[in-house]
């Protein structure tokens, strides 16, 4: 219940902030909204002796269009990122998850930057971000880059992200207007993590997808984004042959642990289920 | 063990601490303060029962430093009465529909349900369910728990006259 | 003397708010402005506190224990160990089921997080630190986890302690991991029915190991006054005079010396009956550290190491003709107590009250043997609403007359009306002893079916079948044993369980009672007070009632098992009727009448055919201090220790409505009717209330909770994150319904119903999900039920896809 000691600093600029950690290296942390962080250094899973709070960065906040994508500042908490008028036109999806995600109280703290960069496999945020191609700006001591999702996550906890480098912002390609998604979750209670979930994005024309992407939520040490299934359905009439081929492809993929929630066998078969139902949905949402 | 200075306004005083960077938000009110409305229930940021309103948010003190309230407004439920020392709608809806038994979560289930009737004024029955989901009870079922909201919710929109 | 009567009888019944009256209750003024005070609210001056180092492992040789860096910690005062302990013979202390149970660990650690050493420290902040730098060396050994291996010969010898003794509480016992055996019924009828049955049933039914998990964990502050030589003692303590007496014979501190103090307390289910080691390492600390000290369990301490629920392997079979009318009832039990047989319950009960077993059924034989055992997990048993192991009876046989309901073909809301005891048949004695007070059962039954149409319910069930859906409808038709209990057959540590009220009414009509339970949430400081307001004719807002605190409330066992109602609220209703004999005495002296001229109409004396000649019972109060007839004292009180005459039997019916995802083992829950009786219902809206809270548990246990550990004693599921604790979004809307079957033994014919909905809920919702496959065979699927589980039948059936 008790965390260790650690001295706190609150830095008001991103370069302070970078300096910081990495001055501290190992011995520092960053903490943003703090609702993954501090429940672990509650029970002393992690025993950071600085903490650097992001929360002062102006830099870091605030949701806007930036030609055609929407860049999202890592600090926006799931309750701004619900409210937001631009990402609920412009992409739907997010207010979806993020609804999914814990609860009120958690959701009013918690940060989209944080949910996607602590590579909890338990996180939903992380699949969404590659169902959607999204990437990350990084910015450390040598400067700024980009990460694709989908190449930025390699285990559990371990990351793209190098020790000395913040995530600023995550930058979301719009998608198509007209398109369909959707994010089934399947869950033991409201807010609980994933047994397994499916983020699914695509468009169609003229009775034909265009595009589809597909994504897993803890069925692997990783988010996991099902190409092969995502393809499958394109150049379909997204019928229900092509849906059962892309749930077979999407469950090919998945490497899901046993735990509480159940045996592997159970939570591939959920992950099917999660990506028939999500693709079914957005289907519906879908502009033929 | 450093500690540093800490400053906010809670319940509308203003109030400072040297406080250590580690020190809880939960353990600045309950211990420094003498607030001992918010509860501690776990330490996994599950239950609720520490929850406080903070710059117009529903926030679980138990997973905030104090030092991160630095400058905040925050509220709890011993700042809930109205102004005249009267009981808001909340606490008396909570009596009138039985919405306590032990009484341990009910502070942060009535901070909570405050800020709930802030974003939405007339919500329906899943609506509060949804919104009071970050919040635990042991003892009632959340049946009455709902009631009691309603009954906050119908009184503040004018629907309902003052209980005797 | 006599008053024109200004009200209507309606208006002074009403203002008098007592039985029957859903008046809101009086406690909550303060918990609304959060102004309760539980346990750590208590801050004392100079206090200080104390916490624990816990094993990590299930079974292990501690060899050593190094504290040095531990108190060099700053704000670290100091370390205990079992060491420290020994010299006061305090490292081991008695439970209250006859066995030894460890302080701190002395030697050897037998459950994961078992305490080691208590750290005590300036504040939380600093013990905390000062538990990191305790370094113990352990010797791990192999744990023993599965009660199925406890009695194998190449077993590992738990508790070494006790390995010579042929007894450790309980009676004789076979092998050093047996605790006891237990044997009630007659075999020889029971076996005589089985084998002359035309129809028999049998099948393993696991009751799983949850956890009461109230949302206020367990603690207490201990402060020893050296000068007094007087200890206080404030705890979460749902029978705090047992406490006190515990404390005393351990610590050999003389019982006037000890005060303890239940304040207000966040939910007990039955966690807070016993004493834990942080109780006595506290009160240790205190004294030698001359200062207050808290102890505040975590979550996870609490989930994995207070009192967990059941863990009971059950086997049930059942004897019946071909119309499903039963003969008789066979138990074998496998209980697993975890390493120290620590729970409370009456001494001459190991399995509780579990013989009830026959449930609301006319069984004419019945046998039940149940075999305790040790394993590496924490201790407990007796817990979460269970009104002594009647939650683990009423599932089996609830369980298994569905079950035979399926093997002969019956309906299962006929079978039950087959076989129930006969409204005539009461007071009705069971083949396995008790003495059921009063029941309705088939009237309870028939008002649960036509609220539901459950005709109609069965239609759509096969429609539904015949489309492939999964429906399940799930009956519970409960009785249950509460009120322990008539001192002759039940004690705890040898004191017998009777209750006590006392009542002093002040001069001015206004009074005080105080009683020897204490409530957790149930609403005492309301309900006793409507007693005494009807017995006495006080408006209920005019009595205070209190609680908890042993120096100034009668002896009392406290509240659990639903004791409180039958138990203290007839005591609290003797001692009003005193205390208005006496009063009718003061207002025939008042009234210049003989006493037999006075009738008593609500909350006066009126005497016979002359209706404005009356004396109420405020005025009666003011006479009582002022001028009483010759031969009697002044004041106006009487206390009444009530030694019941026998149990209480509430009953119940409910029923479930299901509907099962079986490509994803989701179980939603559709309906839930349940009816209650539990005889005279003084507050309905209170009633309501527990109803509701105990369902929720009910459905929590069947579709979500289970602690269970890996080969190596490792438990799984201690905290929040796992251990499921339905939020207000999953928790199913609840309706509620009563029948009134008062019980005639009882003062005011109340029986408790605080612990019904758990009793009865559980098997309701198991009958639901099991009857949704039904007709494709199953008979039983453990709980709980959760969808993988679920889901793993359906893919056992072929229809998972």
């Amino acid at each position: 219940m008790i965390p260790g000691a650690f001295e706190y600093h609150r830095p008001a600029s991103l370069d302070e902030a970078v300096t910081l950690m990495t001055n501290h290296g190992d011995e520092g942390r960053v903490v943003a909204g703090g609702h993954s962080l501090i429940p672990m250094m509650k029970l002393r899973l992690a025993v950071p002796t600085h903490l650097i709070d992001l929360g002062n960065l102006a830099d870091l906040k605030g949701i806007r269009a930036v030609g055609k994508a929407v860049e999202i500042g890592a600090m926006t908490t799931q309750h701004d990122l619900i409210a937001s008028d631009l990402l609920a036109e412009t992409c739907p999806i997010l207010r979806e998850v993020a609804l999914t995600i814990a609860d009120p109280q958690v959701r009013y703290c918690g940060t989209v930057g944080g949910n996607v960069a602590n590579g909890d496999p338990g996180n939903d945020m992380p699949a969404v971000m590659q169902c959607l191609g999204a990437s990350f700006m990084l910015r450390g001591p040598k400067g700024a880059r980009q990460v694709a999702a989908r190449a930025f996550y390699e285990a559990a906890y371990f990351t793209a992200r190098k020790d000395d480098e913040i995530l600023t912002a995550i930058s979301i390609p719009l998608p198509a207007q007209g398109h369909g998604y959707a994010y089934e979750k399947l869950k033991r209670k409201v807010g609980d993590y994933a047994i397994a979930a499916a983020a699914v994005v695509l468009a169609m024309d003229g009775g034909k997808c265009k595009s589809a992407a597909i994504a897993l939520t803890n069925v692997g040490e990783t988010p996991i984004f099902a190409e092969a299934a995502g393809n499958s359905l394109v150049g379909t009439a997204v019928d229900d042959g092509a849906i059962a081929k892309a749930v077979a492809a999407a469950k090919a993929v998945a490497k899901p642990a046993a735990d509480m929630r159940g045996p592997q066998d159970y939570r591939s078969h959920a992950a099917g289920v999660m990506v028939e139902r999500a693709i079914k949905r957005a289907l519906t949402r879908a502009k033929r | 063990m450093n500690k540093v200075a800490v400053k906010m306004t809670v319940n509308g005083q203003a109030v400072e601490g040297r406080v250590e960077p580690r020190l809880l938000l939960i353990h600045f009110l309950r211990d420094n303060l003498s607030l001992t409305g918010p509860h501690v229930g776990c330490e996994t940021s599950h239950c609720g029962a520490c929850t406080v309103d903070l710059d117009g948010k529903s926030v679980k003190s138990c997973t905030i430093f104090a030092v991160q309230a630095e400058g905040a407004n925050l509220t709890t439920i011993e700042g809930m009465a109205n102004a005249d020392g009267t009981l808001s709608a909340l606490q008396e809806g909570f009596m009138q529909e039985h919405g306590l038994q032990c009484g341990y979560c009910t502070p942060g289930m009535i901070m909570r349900a405050h800020r709930l009737l802030q974003e939405n004024p007339n919500p329906s029955e899943a609506e509060i369910r949804m919104g009071l989901s970050g919040n635990l009870c042991r003892c009632t079922g959340y049946q009455n728990i709902v009631k009691a909201v309603r009954y906050a919710a119908d009184k503040l929109n004018g629907r309902r006259e003052a209980a005797e | 003397m006599s008053n024109a009567t200004e009200m209507t009888l309606e208006q002074r019944e009403a203002t008098i708010g007592g039985i029957g009256c859903a008046r809101r209750r009086k406690e909550d003024v303060r918990f609304i402005q959060g102004k309760g005070n539980y346990v750590d609210d208590v801050k004392l001056p100079g206090q200080v506190f104390g916490d624990f180092v816990r094993s990590p492992h299930a079974h292990a040789r501690i060899k050593s224990i190094d504290t040095t860096k531990a108190k060099a910690v700053p704000g670290v005062l100091a370390v205990l160990t079992a060491a420290d302990l020994k010299p006061l013979n305090l490292h081991w202390m008695p439970t209250l089921a006859g066995d030894t149970q460890a302080v701190l660990a002395d030697a050897k650690v037998h459950f994961q997080n078992q305490e080691v050493a208590f750290v005590i420290g300036t504040d939380r902040y600093a013990v905390s630190d000062g538990i990191q730098a305790v370094e113990v060396d352990y010797e791990d050994l192999p744990a023993l986890v599965d009660p199925k291996q406890a009695l194998a010969k190449d077993a590992p010898v738990l508790r070494e302690d006790v390995a010579a003794k042929d007894n450790v509480g309980q009676g004789p016992r076979k092998h050093p991991n047996h605790i006891f055996n237990w044997d009630v019924g007659d075999k020889g009828a029971t076996d005589t029915a089985f084998s002359s049955a035309a129809v028999t049933v049998k099948e393993e039914i696991f009751y799983q190991r949850v956890h009461p998990c109230p949302l206020e964990p367990c603690g207490c502050v201990a402060s020893m006054d050296k000068i007094k030589g007087e200890l206080t003692l404030y705890g979460t303590f749902q029978a705090p005079h047992v406490i006190r007496t515990v404390v005393s014979l351990i610590s050999g501190l003389a019982e006037h010396k000890i005060r303890v103090i239940s304040p207000d307390i966040g939910g007990g289910f039955g966690n807070k009956v016993g004493a834990y080691p942080g109780y006595v390492c506290s009160v240790v600390a205190s004294i030698v550290l001359g200062r207050p000290v808290k102890w505040v369990e975590s979550r996870i301490d609490n989930l994995s190491t207070t009192s967990f629920a059941r863990d009971y392997h059950m086997t049930g079979e059942l004897a019946a003709n071909k119309d499903g009318r039963i003969t008789g009832l066979r138990v074998y039990v496998l209980a697993d107590h975890g390493a120290f047989n620590a729970h409370a319950q009456p001494t001459k009960w190991p399995a509780g009250l579990f013989s009830i077993v026959t449930g609301s059924y006319d069984i004419p034989a019945a046998h039940v043997t149940v075999d305790g055992v040790y394993t590496n997990k924490a201790p407990g048993g007796v817990a979460y609403r269970c009104s002594f192991r009647v939650t683990e009876a009423s599932y089996l046989i609830e369980r298994m007359i569905d079950v035979l309901a399926q093997k002969v073909g019956v309906d299962k809301a006929e079978i039950r009306a087959r076989n129930f005891v006969k409204a005539e048949q009461f007071p009705y004695k069971s083949c396995l002893g008790w003495d059921y007070d009063s029941g309705d059962y088939h009237t309870a039954l028939d008002k649960v079916l036509k609220a539901v149409d459950y005709k109609e319910l069965r239609k759509e069930q096969a429609e539904k079948r015949k489309r492939g859906e999964l429906m399940g409808i799930g009956i519970a038709t409960f009785t249950e044993i509460v009120g322990a209990g008539p001192s002759r057959n039940c004690d705890i540590l040898g004191i017998g369980m009777f209750d006590s009220c006392e009542i002093r009414v002040h001069p001015t009509g206004s009074a005080i009672a105080r009683l020897g339970t204490k409530s957790q949430g149930q609403g005492h400081e309301t309900t006793y007070a409507q007693i005494i307001a009807t017995e006495l004719g006080i408006p209920s807002d005019d009595i205070t009632v209190e609680e908890g605190d042993t120096d100034t409330a009668p002896y009392g066992l406290g509240t659990y098992g639903s004791r409180s109602t039958p138990v203290a609220g007839a005591a609290a209703a003797q001692a009003a009727r005193k205390i208005r004999a006496k009063a009718q005495k003061i207002a025939a002296h008042m009234l210049e009448v003989a006493e037999g001229d006075l009738e008593w109409e609500i909350d006066r004396f009126k005497v016979k055919g002359l209706p404005e000649k009356s004396a109420t019972m405020k005025q009666i109060a003011f006479a009582a201090y002022q001028s009483v007839p010759e031969g009697l004292e002044p004041g106006l009180e009487a206390v009444n220790y009530y030694d019941p005459p026998n149990f209480t039997y509430p009953f119940g019916a409910y029923l479930c409505v299901v509907d099962v995802d079986r490509r994803t083992g989701e179980v939603k829950v559709r309906r839930f009717y349940a009816l209650d009786d539990c005889g005279t219902r003084i507050n309905p809206m209170i009633i309501e209330g527990q109803v509701h809270g105990g369902l929720t548990e009910a459905f929590a246990i069947a579709m979500g909770q289970e602690l269970i550990f890996d080969s190596n004693g490792n438990i799984q599921g201690a905290s929040l994150m796992d251990y499921f604790l339905p939020t207000a979004v999953e928790t199913p809307v609840w309706e509620t319904d009563y029948t009134v079957t008062p019980s005639p033994h009882h003062p005011i014919g109340a029986k408790g119903v605080g612990e019904s909905p758990n009793v009865g809920g559980v098997s309701a919702f198991t009958n639901a999900v099991v009857d949704a496959f039904a007709h494709l065979g199953v008979t039983h699927m453990p709980m709980p039920h959760t969808p993988w589980r679920v889901w793993k039948q359906c893919e056992a059936l072929g229809i998972g896809e």
